[in-house]
């Protein structure tokens, strides 16, 4: 699109009474990773710009099921479990066609990346990422193993609750989200200074919920997490 | 029309790598986007962007996630995933600071071309990485486009003393075009941010 083309499409403004802040003093690692300085407004048409579906053509079959897409000779240890949900705008549509990227921790609270230095053990059949599209009602559904938790240095005897880090895109430059799903009566939750950073109306839009409508009889529990972008505002054409 | 209300961001942690870059890293797990945004025989300028990301003590961050958008030479943005194939240009690209000894981040592309009379040639940026709760927004511009600078819609949004830390620097490399980017989160020289 030429950026000095007008564009009927209005992306709907950040929400910033729904996002934590850049400084979270809690969360230490903010302290020097967040911009000081306020954030400077840009016109539309960047935010507005439409982001194709990147990566597409290149998914794996297996790309969306935790529990095969890395196995070497056998399955993964750990409780099974089902992820899926929707991938809604602000206006209740669907995201189709739009990349969900996920990562996570083993059933121990193992991260394969060489930084981790947990003392849990590495699973060999199990990498803990994964990847798909969402359909033609913005659902995405990923077969997994529910995460550990596992200690970190925020704090003393922190603990990270159970969580999976998921990446989108939506269909704009200014839909990106990152963020990251937890689960329903965690004990983690109060004590953990990423989700307590985040503002306490929307927290709970962080917690998926057990569904058995997504629960598979006689293979794995099922988690619903519907995702909200930022999305279109439709404005009359001239 | 229902409201939803937008879920909230929340930081990439420290550990993405085998999910978000894993080629890059060494997993076994194919990367859906790389350091390259467009192969050497797309058309264009061929160039390289390096730089470090500085945290608020002046240290290199080697655990964040850079995403970079731009137009091809022509001006165009990527509209579908097959018009890649064909012309090699990708327009994306997706490159961690964890694999370089210096945190160093280097992405191939080609010099952006014009996408209007008011937009100087840019390479849009995101910005990623455990402590940051929220992705931050960036852009690059070259040093050498002074006369389209002064036209720039959002240039003219940026106090002229902060410019600078929008431009990309030419480094004196002999046998290649490449430039230098560095990202400081704080400090005097703080990069410029966007409410994009």
């Amino acid at each position: 699109m030429d950026g000095s083309t007008p564009h009927p499409i209005v992306l709907t403004p950040r929400d910033w009474d729904a996002h934590p802040p850049y400084r979270y003093p809690d969360y230490k690692s903010s302290v020097l990773r967040s911009p000081s300085l306020p954030l400077i407004s840009l016109d539309e048409s960047l935010k507005n710009r439409h982001a194709p579906v990147y990566g597409a053509s290149r998914l794996g079959p297996l790309d969306h099921d935790l529990t095969r897409n890395a196995a070497k000779n056998g399955a993964p240890l750990g409780e099974r479990i089902v992820v899926t949900g929707r991938v809604l705008d602000e206006g209740g549509r669907p995201v189709r066609n739009t990349l969900v990227e996920i990562w996570q921790a083993n059933a121990a609270g193992r991260y394969v990346h060489q930084g981790d230095q947990h003392d849990a053990p590495l699973d060999p059949n199990f990498l803990g990422a994964g990847r798909c599209l969402t359909d033609g009602e913005g659902r995405y559904r990923f077969l997994t193993i529910k995460p550990g938790a596992y200690p970190w240095g925020n704090h003393a005897n922190a603990w990270r609750t159970n969580h999976i880090h998921f990446s989108l895109f939506g269909d704009y430059f200014g839909s990106r989200l990152v963020t990251q799903m937890y689960f329903p009566g965690d004990p983690l939750l109060q004590l953990d200074p990423i989700f307590q950073g985040t503002p306490a109306r929307a927290r709970e839009r962080l917690v998926s919920r057990f569904s058995l409508d997504a629960t598979q009889e006689g293979y794995a529990l099922g988690y619903e997490f519907d995702i909200v972008l930022r999305g279109a505002h439709q404005t009359p054409t001239e | 029309m229902p409201h939803l209300k937008q879920t909230p961001s929340q930081t990439i942690g420290p550990f993405f790598a085998y999910g978000l870059c894993p080629e890059q890293y060494n997993f076994e797990l194919k990367s859906l986007f790389t350091p390259i945004l467009a192969e050497r025989h797309a058309a264009g300028q061929p160039i390289t962007i390096e730089g470090r990301v500085y945290d608020g003590s002046g240290q290199a961050v080697n655990d964040a996630v850079i995403e970079m958008m731009q137009a091809d030479a022509a001006g165009r943005y990527v509209q579908a995933d097959a018009d890649i194939e064909a012309s090699g240009f990708k327009g994306f690209a997706r490159v961690g600071t964890g694999t370089d000894p210096q945190a160093r981040f280097m992405v191939e592309t080609i010099k952006p071309g014009t996408t209007g009379a008011a937009s100087a040639p840019h390479i849009d940026v995101i910005v990623m990485m455990r402590g940051m709760l929220l992705h931050a927004y960036t852009r690059i511009y070259f040093e050498e486009d002074t006369a389209a600078h002064s036209r720039d819609a959002v240039l003219a949004a940026v106090p002229p003393e902060r410019r600078a830390t929008l431009i990309a620097r030419r480094l004196p490399y002999a046998n290649r075009a490449a430039y230098e980017f560095n990202i400081y989160l704080q400090g005097p020289d703080e990069t410029v941010f966007f409410d994009v």
